[in-house]
């Protein structure tokens, strides 16, 4: 009753426009988390976003250990910050954030595009992206449902309820 | 908390439906609820129930990721089965309390 006073909210279009773990999970989570609750979800992949739904890239995302000062140590202390810097240090501390995630039954960005898609989301990738990395359809996700202008984009985004976010 | 009458049984119920205390359930109840949010109850539909029955009693966090590794269903089979918000409806009408997983 009272989502119905405020006006409630049946679709949701997330813009994902970084490629770095934390962002591209972000949208995973708002996109998956809005088809679980019976909503239309629609996900646009831009930018280094784009690495979410190449293939070859999309299950191997890092967040960095470089520039990040939320980043702690197991214990609690902040990472220092040249630790950050020292080579395959990015790398395990993707892998270690990646092992939680999973513990908590969240999945590899593959089976999340999978999730999202058996529920009805749909997945896009950026036009502009795609021409600016020189990405072919063949290096993208079978996921993918296709490669929109923005145009095309606010068009699939439109209707009454409709939120766009970007992460 | 209010009262409901499901299947000739007064039951406490959230102020979503949920029931209060899922020793309450029984297969009637669950054919009431599934009805009231436009699902008939099939075979496939009970294993779900009693599946996510087992796991709220063993304390598991419950999500669709689970129900899509059970072996019952995959994912997309259980949107199917549950439209609309497979994991809160299912878990609504199998007498468990609302999910509070994010995936």
């Amino acid at each position: 009753m009272e989502n119905q006073e405020k006006g409630k909210i049946n679709k949701v279009s997330v813009i994902c426009a970084k490629g770095n773990l934390e962002d591209v999970y972000a949208a995973l989570v708002l996109a998956n988390g809005a088809v679980m609750d019976g909503k239309e979800a629609k996900l646009f992949f831009t930018f280094f976003g784009l690495d979410a739904v190449i293939k070859k890239r999309m299950n191997k995302l890092q967040t960095a250990t470089v520039g990040n000062p939320a980043l702690r140590m197991p214990n609690g202390a902040r990472m220092p910050k040249l630790l950050g810097m020292i080579p395959g240090v990015q790398k395990m501390v993707s892998n270690m954030m990646k092992k939680q995630m999973d513990e908590l039954d969240v999945p590899p960005v593959d089976e999340f595009l999978d999730m999202i898609t058996a529920g009805g989301g749909e997945v896009y990738a950026c036009q502009l992206a795609v021409d600016m990395f020189k990405v072919g359809k063949d290096d993208l996700s079978e996921h993918v449902s296709g490669i929109l202008t923005v145009g095309e984009f606010y068009e699939k985004a439109a209707g009454e309820g409709a939120q766009i976010i970007f992460t | 908390m209010a009262q409901k009458t499901l299947a000739g049984k007064n039951v406490e119920v959230t102020d979503e439906g949920y029931l209060h205390d899922f020793n309450e359930w029984n297969e009637d109840i669950a054919k009431e609820i599934a009805q009231e949010e436009g699902i008939e109850l099939g075979d496939e539909h009970f294993q779900v129930l009693t599946f996510l029955r087992e796991k709220y009693q063993e304390g598991a966090n419950l999500t669709i990721r689970k129900v899509g590794k059970s072996g019952i269903t995959d994912i997309k089979g259980f949107y199917n089965l549950f439209p609309g918000g497979p994991l809160k409806k299912a878990s609504k009408i199998a007498g468990i309390p609302k999910p509070t997983s994010c995936v």
